[in-house]
């Protein structure tokens, strides 16, 4: 436990003296990202407004809190992505992290937890800029913003369980965009990325809950941005951590599955 | 030699190379298939709700839906590819070879890649927009088809300058690998008529990156909204921007200092 502990540390540590020498650029990746909540936001706001005030339980002001909150969640989110497995096993790269006396999988999470800390330094500033246009309606509790620390690190761990076991599909397959993309697709539509999901059709609603996505992103916006009772509150973390069990379960078995299916050519 | 004959010989470069790699077509057939479905969802939760959209109705909206796909089509086909080995040679000091080489290198650089199959957008994009001018019952005149294709290739040509413009930052600050990011994201924005934003932003949209002028107004040429002032407005910005990237790669072109310095 203790060699994990001084992993861990060790490599955010890195990873967030790397990413401040590049605080431009993660500025630029920040900007590029703002784009989609802000369309999302804008159009639903319309909308409202047309619908005489509110749509879907959502008024522009509700609808600027979802959205900004995104933002936060959306950076949380990002995990090594499974276009990084595909180059890693594509490339022979994965031989080299193999090698090594600790599960490659521990340096992914650990390097980007640590991007998460100069995301939020980012974000703090950015949230600031989108507050004055927008105009958010903030309602919460202290149960809330606890909730909510915890609910955005168990989003990024489901997260990054879900696309690593996205990654390793290429070792069997080396054509996988394709498959990525659907997956991103169904992605934002079933987990609250595009719209609030009470703007969606019921059947999709209740396809949801069974479905890992809806715990990434809407729930933990809506522990801030919504008024979720304390019940809902504790039993949305609880689904998370049965999301993380089975997701360390299932990468776990496709990981003994896969390596056999391993053929490195130098690297 | 003739510019014409030399970017005809790099298209057929480029398309014999990709016409290697035929399952890329099906995936990329796919993948188009998947950002149509993407777009129709959220055009069908937002008509859900409501008939229209500040103004815009659902078919209306589908035609800006096919510019905004055909022009991301055009754009990853022949701006994109070109750029990043553009902005790759600035970095690792290849550039030389292209300075070296008897033609305008601003020119050279911008058509040596083309990534061929990215044209599925393109038809993928044209068959929407046809689509919707079928389902919106009128009758395009003349005059409209080539507004259309007017307003298209401006729009390329402001889209390709600015594009231009940000990759010869490489010159100054040498890691602009994000700006790729940032555009794509921008672009995006054009999903919607501009004039749903707040000010501030479609003004960003308008002038800074031109995706006004990309997506929105070729789409208002297809229903009826164009007025000739806009077009005259966009050929003017079109003249503008081609000269502004011309002087800021000339200047940029300065502080280069190659491989071996």
């Amino acid at each position: 436990m203790r060699r994990y502990i001084d992993f861990y540390l060790a490599a955010m540590k890195i990873s967030i003296l790397q990413d401040f020498q590049y605080a431009v650029a993660q500025l630029f990746y920040m900007i590029g990202m703002l784009v989609e909540p802000i369309i999302y936001l804008v159009v639903w706001s319309t909308v409202a407004r047309q619908m005489g005030g509110s749509v879907g339980g959502y008024t522009p002001g509700t609808f600027a809190t979802y959205y900004i909150v995104w933002t936060l969640v959306r950076n949380m989110n990002i995990v090594f992505t499974p276009y990084g497995w595909e180059w890693r096993i594509k490339q022979g790269q994965l031989s080299m992290e193999l090698m090594r006396p600790i599960h490659p999988i521990h340096s992914d999470v650990a390097m980007l937890a640590g991007m998460k800390v100069v995301m939020i330094a980012i974000w703090l500033p950015v949230a600031a800029f989108l507050t004055l246009f927008f105009k958010p309606e903030w309602n919460v509790t202290w149960l809330e913003i606890l909730v909510f620390f915890f609910a955005i690190w168990g989003a990024y761990l489901i997260r990054t369980m879900l696309l690593s076991m996205l990654g390793l599909i290429t070792f069997w397959t080396t054509r996988v965009s394709a498959i990525f993309e659907l997956y991103f697709g169904l992605e934002l539509i079933l987990s609250g990325r595009l719209v609030p999901m009470s703007l969606m059709p019921v059947w999709v609603q209740n396809l949801s809950v069974y479905l890992p996505f809806k715990w990434t992103f809407f729930f933990p916006i809506e522990t801030l941005a919504g008024n979720m009772s304390p019940a809902e509150l504790l039993s949305g973390l609880g689904m998370q951590v049965v999301w993380i069990l089975l997701g360390l379960l299932g990468l776990n078995l496709l990981w003994k599955v896969a390596l056999k299916e391993y053929s490195a050519v130098g690297g | 030699m003739n510019p014409f004959k030399l970017a005809f010989l790099y298209l057929r470069i480029g398309v014999m190379n990709e016409l290697q790699y035929r399952v890329n077509f099906f995936i990329q057939l796919l993948q188009s298939f998947i950002a149509i479905a993407i777009g129709l969802i959220g055009l069908s939760l937002v008509f859900a709700q409501v008939n229209e959209l500040s103004g815009w109705n659902r078919n209306e909206l589908l035609a800006v839906m096919g510019v905004h796909i055909l022009m991301g089509g055009v754009i990853r086909a022949a701006i994109m590819p070109n750029m990043n080995r553009f902005m790759g040679d600035v970095q690792q000091g290849t550039l030389d070879f292209a300075l070296a080489k008897p033609v305008d290198t601003q020119f050279l650089v911008s058509i040596r890649e083309f990534s061929f199959w990215q044209l599925v957008d393109v038809v993928v994009g044209l068959v929407i927009v046809g689509v919707a001018v079928g389902l919106m019952q009128t009758t395009a005149s003349l005059w409209q088809a080539l507004a259309f294709v007017a307003a298209l290739v401006m729009g390329a040509l402001m889209i390709y300058s600015v594009y231009f413009m940000v990759t010869s930052l490489a010159f100054w600050i040498i890691r602009v690998d994000q700006i790729v990011n940032l555009f794509e994201g921008i672009y995006a924005a054009g999903r919607w008529p501009v004039g749903i934003y707040p000010d501030w932003l479609r003004t960003g949209l308008t002038f800074l990156v031109p995706v006004a002028f990309a997506v929105t107004v070729p789409a208002e040429a297809l229903t009826n909204r164009l007025t000739s002032l806009t077009l005259l407005g966009a050929f003017g910005l079109t003249v503008f921007l081609l000269i502004l990237a011309r002087s800021i790669w000339k200047l940029g072109l300065r502080s280069y200092s190659g491989a071996s310095a």
